[in-house]
């Protein structure tokens, strides 16, 4: 598979570049373009990265393993983020978890058969006045119930 | 009467435009030092103003500006910290998604004051939203030409960036989000040489937190004896309070600094939800010693907070009720610094990993009674013994935990189960 950054996203790479003194800076940016772009970090994507900004491609795994947010590992088409740390845990968290994995049949880190939902418990989200909080891609879903993220969940499309 | 400063008109929709900033009296202190103050009368003014920084250490921002050397001959760079994580602390949010325009004030007129022409303002990755936000107040003053070439025609340049980063608590500590901006692992720095002298790229540099930033702009319009008017002496100024856990109302609240944590309770957060007993409070993120509901009558500022063995922290105020258990909260807390430890340090590294272990053994009621004394001797070993003060909010609960709540301890053991049956 070739992996290849398309015009659009070439331009954003640019200009993200330009904002830093140092190439090896806009690595974290440049990583979550790649993400967006391609849906998840595999080794071909480090191998592009690489080439076009000229850092090691083990450096560049060792920056990416590091953070959370950056998937080495395919992810569902709809990652579910569930806020798992005390202010949410005091409001119920434990509760949806449950209620997830066994909805989905999947367990912290894990994508359904279908590929259509992935679930990981995540440390706070820093949304804990309107716990419990889950992220589902890029956007937050607060003052969750089990009940109220199921309509969320069956209205996706 | 305390008014609003930080969070005025926050709920008025249209509060991220610079339009509406502007007629609110918005920009007039950046023109104001732009035309009318040298760095180093800004750098007087906010030290003499007294603003502790708000990000949870409580240094004087004046203070640190000051540490900036006069020759380097090096760039200057500004980074204003918006990784918002510490858990209970959710503010900064608040200002960035309702009051950007005073954020990007606040950092324009540091930058100025360091004698910077670069800032950047590193926000956490998950608030995909708020960066956007951010990004579209920063093409704001672009336009209307707060930021760029020339600004105003005063001769001083300054350009602004949104940081993303990518999930890493640890990324709020200072020199933790100095390698991350740098692109790398958000590794801690051996301290010295601090920031100011050698931070990013090996060049003098600030970090401030947004609420810190955000309170400059006042400081600069009103003067710092109007500041230092608002709450107590040593600690002055507004404050944003986080109220999260067991309370009717949860939310953020802006009120001077100072304020009666009982008050802060029961008046602002409605009381305990359910018509519960109050059991424990973290008052300031969950890095910081826990109090019983006995201890609550405090004034919530650095001092007054530290005399009676706690710390205000980010006013991240937890609230647990008669219910809850102490041995899975902390089970809770530590899981989640084992996860957040960098890994550099050994005592935090593998000290929360066998932490966690030997509060899952207790909570589950597989632990004897020389495990908790051996958790205790643990966290002994863990406080401050690492680069960076990760180690010591991961052990200060732990140690206050014990001291307070011992015999829920004990109880599990006896036991052999939570006697609460808790799955937090």
């Amino acid at each position: 598979m070739s992996v290849k950054f398309s015009e659009a996203a070439l331009k954003e790479y640019k200009m993200i570049t330009g904002r830093y003194p140092q190439m090896r800076a806009a690595l974290i940016p440049v990583l979550h373009l790649a993400q967006k772009e391609f849906g998840w970090i595999s080794r071909d994507v480090v191998r592009y990265l690489s080439e076009l900004m000229q850092i090691p491609a083990t450096e560049i795994l060792d920056t990416a393993s590091f953070y959370t947010m950056f998937k080495l590992k395919p992810s569902g088409k709809y990652h579910i983020q569930l806020c798992s740390t005390i202010s949410c845990a005091l409001r119920g968290s434990r509760q949806i978890y449950e209620h997830l994995a066994k909805k989905y049949n999947i367990e912290d880190g894990g994508v359904t058969e279908d590929g259509r939902f992935s679930l990981l418990k995540v440390e706070c989200l820093g949304s804990c006045g309107t716990a419990p909080v889950v992220q589902i891609n890029d956007d937050y879903y607060e003052d969750m119930s089990v009940e109220k993220l199921d309509k969320i969940l069956d209205e996706l499309k | 009467m305390f008014e609003k400063i930080l969070t005025k008109g926050i709920d008025i929709p249209k509060s991220r435009d610079i339009e509406y900033y502007r007629k609110q009296g918005g920009y007039k202190s950046f023109e104001k030092v732009l035309k009318s103050m040298e760095p180093d009368a800004v750098i007087a003014e906010v030290r003499n103003a007294n603003l502790r920084g708000r990000g949870g250490a409580g240094f004087p921002a004046g203070v640190k500006w000051g540490f900036i050397p006069k020759n380097s001959g090096k760039p200057h760079y500004l980074l204003c910290n918006a990784d918002e994580s510490e858990p209970g602390t959710f503010k900064d949010r608040l200002l960035m998604t309702g009051n950007p325009h005073l954020v990007l004030e606040g950092n324009m007129i540091a930058a100025y004051a360091i004698r910077s022409n670069v800032a950047y303002i590193y926000i956490r990755g998950e608030f995909v939203e708020e960066a956007r936000i951010l990004e579209e107040a920063i093409s704001q003053a672009y336009e209307k030409g707060y930021l760029g070439k020339n600004i105003l025609g005063s001769g001083y340049n300054l350009d602004m960036y949104v940081h993303r980063g990518a999930g890493a608590y640890i990324c709020g500590e200072e020199t933790g989000l100095i390698e991350s901006l740098e692109g790398k692992r958000g590794w801690p720095r051996i301290k010295p040489p601090f920031p100011a002298v050698a931070g990013v790229w090996q060049s003098p540099t600030i970090v401030n937190n947004v609420e810190t930033l955000a309170c400059v702009p006042s400081i600069i319009e009103k003067g710092s004896e109007w500041f230092k008017a608002i709450g107590p002496e040593k600690s002055p100024g507004p404050k944003l309070y986080c109220l999260s856990g067991h309370l009717e109302k949860t939310g953020v609240h802006e009120l001077p600094m100072g304020l009666n944590l009982k008050e802060l309770i029961y008046e602002y957060g409605g009381g305990i939800r359910n018509g519960k007993k109050l059991k424990a409070v973290i008052p300031g993120g969950s890095s910081v010693p826990v109090l019983t509901a006995e201890e609550i009558d405090v004034a919530m500022d650095f001092d007054s907070l530290a005399q009676v063995g706690t710390m205000l922290g980010s006013a991240g105020v937890i609230v647990m009720d008669e219910d809850t258990c102490m041995v899975d909260a902390l089970l809770n807390m530590t899981h989640f610094y084992r996860h957040e430890s960098c890994g550099q340090c050994t005592p935090c590294r593998e000290g929360t990993n066998w932490a966690e272990r030997l509060l899952r053994k207790i909570e589950h009621g597989q632990a004897t009674m020389k495990d908790i004394d051996l958790l205790e001797e643990l966290a002994g070993h863990i406080n401050f013994r690492t680069i960076c003060p990760l180690g010591d909010a991961a052990a200060m609960p732990i140690a206050s935990f014990l001291q307070k709540f011992r015999p829920e301890f004990e109880e599990h053991v006896k036991q052999g189960k939570c006697p609460l049956n808790s799955n937090l």
